[in-house]
């Protein structure tokens, strides 16, 4: 597999006043596939939109060289470009009185004359686009009277309809409520994969970015680079390392992360279940220390959870006592643990 | 898979009968400012010295041919050109409120002809020799030199400051300034050319003799023809820099020729007519909410017909009172065009909206 994307030893960052260059990550060497969705991971800082506006040609590389389909990225003028990679901003324009038929018709942009008419050709593929991005029905509606969701969609129909084997995304799922970004994730991932297109796009939404990416990208500041399939990232340890701060902490075997806030007394669950694992993320919720076995600390509630049982049942050494559901059981823990202090 | 493409067809026809509406109001007022004033003419006297037939008084020939037609294509052009440059500049700098005349570009163009006027002092013999003063080539090439520069200072720090309010704020400054540059050359300067200055800038259609009228129309055009090609990038930017870069355009190159055509018009206009207030303003507004559109290959067309009928519209509300000339044109398209800019304000609660 040939990537259309390279990068040899570039470094991306920006120019202070005075001419001064602030580099933000050197040393990059970096490929993207086609038919591939890449997610582009790190916290705030760690320089995602400056990779991905170098990437667009909106900056230049510091040092370095960044190839796209196998040709240095300043040899190509804008026009050239803009039929190799498409992009979408963080930030949606504010237009009146502009349709989305318009807004998507933008994407054709590179390809129309002089004045921009649309040929019936050009206005098939906008149609096409349209319906990929499942905003069809949106057509005549004005784009400034759209949601966050549809907006954003519309955005990504424009760049379907520039027909770039490259598309570049900045935040995309930004702003948008769950369901929403997980439509536009699914949108991405249907363009990468059936119109082989090498999708980059930067987000901060984890755990989607792990169930939806085909490849990973970590960044951090002051760290270099590093690539990988999501799955491999997590079990290497680097995807916890990259996000690990203060209080927080990747746990591997729930593949989420979780905020050590241990406060309270520790409990043993025992069992295998859905509700295990829910009663486990409730525990720690409220600041119990979830353990899976009795270590020498005595004071420890144990707890077993019955398979066949539907209810609760909470053992300590002298009683054992059953629950309806998660809630009563958290009020019995509390008062237990108001009365012990008093 | 239907494609509705009659939608899109139908579109182009209703823009087709608004721009038809506009020419016939055009054209209306175009007779009325011909055939109103201190002498009216008969409207069939006035096709018949139009169309070179002479007319029964002599005297009306030589009003209309002189006078009358003369103003009436300066107005019709100059609203054209504002529109364009304030359509143009709102635009580049994605700010509904930018005008020529609100940014400082119109005050710029005021620089270089007070520095011709006052302290070049480019001889003057008298007010009723004007005329001649204003085809001087010397005061175009001013005016062009001083609104490009503001427009380039303008366009530097709109660059830099992505807030349009500080942007506009700036041109305001700027615009303040550079009339504090004018004042203090007109406290240096002779009675009789302070007088000459201050006859310009109260701003009139009147101005450009047949003769010149030839060199304005000509650059006018050229200016109108220019901003017409450039329709394509002009809706590219309404997506801002970024999105238009990646759209194929060169916006580097693309800012800098759309500063100089607008600095051409605007100035070429500030030269003959004086500095004329918020026509540049508001014309860009009326156009988009009423071809209810954002697209230039529309707006372009609507701001030269709507500019040139609104400045027909004033001048003929200038000259009401009874003689040539008698009111100010600023002070007519102030009082027209400063409600415009407060119903854009109650309007767009968001300010950066609707360019």
């Amino acid at each position: 597999m040939s990537s259309i994307l390279k990068t040899y030893n570039l470094s991306v960052g920006y120019y202070l006043n005075r001419g001064k260059a602030k580099i933000l990550h050197r040393n990059i060497d970096l490929e993207l596939f086609r038919g591939e969705i890449t997610c582009l991971l790190g916290p705030n800082g760690s320089g995602k939109s400056t990779l991905i506006r170098t990437f667009s040609g909106f900056q230049p590389a510091l040092t370095g060289e960044l190839q796209i389909v196998g040709r240095p990225i300043n040899q190509y003028k804008a026009i050239e470009l803009a039929k190799v990679l498409g992009v979408v901003l963080t930030e949606h324009p504010v237009v009146g009185n502009m349709s989305v038929f318009s807004m998507v018709a933008f994407g054709r942009s590179p390809y129309t004359g002089f004045l921009g008419q649309l040929s019936k050709t050009d206005k098939l593929i906008i149609k096409k686009a349209m319906q990929n991005a499942g905003i069809q029905d949106l057509q005549n509606r004005q784009f400034h009277s759209l949601s966050d969701g549809e907006k954003q969609k519309v955005f990504i129909a424009k760049a379907l309809a520039q027909e770039t084997p490259l598309m570049f995304l900045d935040e995309p799922t930004a702003f948008l409520d769950f369901p929403s970004k997980v439509e536009i994730l699914q949108l991405l991932r249907t363009s990468a994969w059936e119109q082989d297109k090498a999708v980059l796009l930067s987000t901060h939404d984890l755990n989607l970015a792990l169930q939806f990416a085909d490849k990973i990208w970590l960044m951090g500041q002051e760290k270099p680079i590093v690539t990988g399939i999501p799955e491999d990232l997590v079990l290497s340890g680097k995807f916890g390392s990259y996000f690990d701060h203060k209080n927080i902490s990747f746990d591997k075997t729930i593949g989420t992360f979780t905020f050590d806030a241990s406060t309270k007394q520790a409990i043993v669950v025992h069992g295998q279940n859905l509700k295990l694992d829910w009663l486990r993320k409730a525990l720690h919720r409220k600041g119990y220390r979830v353990l899976n076995t009795k270590d020498k600390d005595s004071s420890v509630i144990e707890f077993s959870l019955d398979i066949e049982k539907e209810n609760f049942e909470l053992k300590s050494d002298q009683s054992s006592m059953a629950f309806q559901n998660i809630e009563d059981l958290m009020i019995f823990l509390d008062e237990m643990k108001f009365q012990k202090t008093k | 898979m239907t494609i509705s493409t009659n939608d899109i067809s139908k579109d182009n026809g209703h823009y087709w009968i608004k721009m038809g509406i506009i020419v016939l109001l055009g054209a209306i007022f175009f007779i009325l400012n011909i055939a109103m004033g201190s002498v009216f003419i008969p409207v069939k006297e006035f096709f018949k010295i139009i169309f070179g037939m002479g007319s029964e008084n002599p005297a009306w020939s030589s009003i209309v041919i002189n006078s009358r037609f003369p103003q009436a294509v300066t107005a019709l052009l100059a609203g054209a050109a504002l529109g364009a440059g304030g359509l143009m500049m709102q635009t580049l700098f994605r700010n509904p409120l930018a005008g020529p005349s609100v940014l400082g570009v119109s005050s710029g163009a005021s620089l270089g002809v007070a520095i011709m006027i006052l302290f070049v002092s480019v001889p003057v013999g008298n007010i009723n020799m004007f005329s001649q003063l204003a085809g001087n080539f010397s005061i175009v090439l001013a005016a062009i030199a001083g609104a490009v520069l503001v427009l380039l200072l303008i366009g530097m720090l709109a660059g830099r400051f992505k807030n349009n309010t500080v942007v506009l704020v700036m041109g305001i400054m700027i615009a303040y300034a550079v009339s504090a540059i004018v004042g203090v050359l007109q406290f240096y300067s002779l009675k009789e050319d302070l007088q000459t200055f201050v006859m310009w800038g109260l701003g009139s259609f009147a101005n450009v003799s047949s003769n010149q009228l030839r060199h304005f129309t000509f650059v006018i055009i050229i200016g109108l023809l220019l901003t017409l090609m450039f329709s394509k990038p002009l809706n590219a930017l309404l997506l801002g820099e970024n999105y238009a870069q990646n759209l194929g355009v060169n916006t580097k190159k693309i800012r800098i020729i759309l500063i100089l055509i607008t600095g051409l018009l605007t100035a070429v206009v500030t030269a003959y007519c004086g500095p004329i207030a918020f026509l540049g303003l508001a014309v860009p507004h009326l156009s988009r909410n009423f071809f209810k559109t954002s697209n230039h290959l529309i707006n372009i067309p609507g701001v030269i017909l709507i500019g040139g009928l609104m400045a027909l519209i004033c001048n003929l509300i200038a000259r009401l009172p009874g003689y040539d000339g008698a009111l100010p044109i600023n002070a007519i398209t102030s009082i027209m065009g400063a409600p415009v800019v407060i119903w854009i304000i109650i309007k767009r609660t968001d300010f950066r909206a609707d360019v």
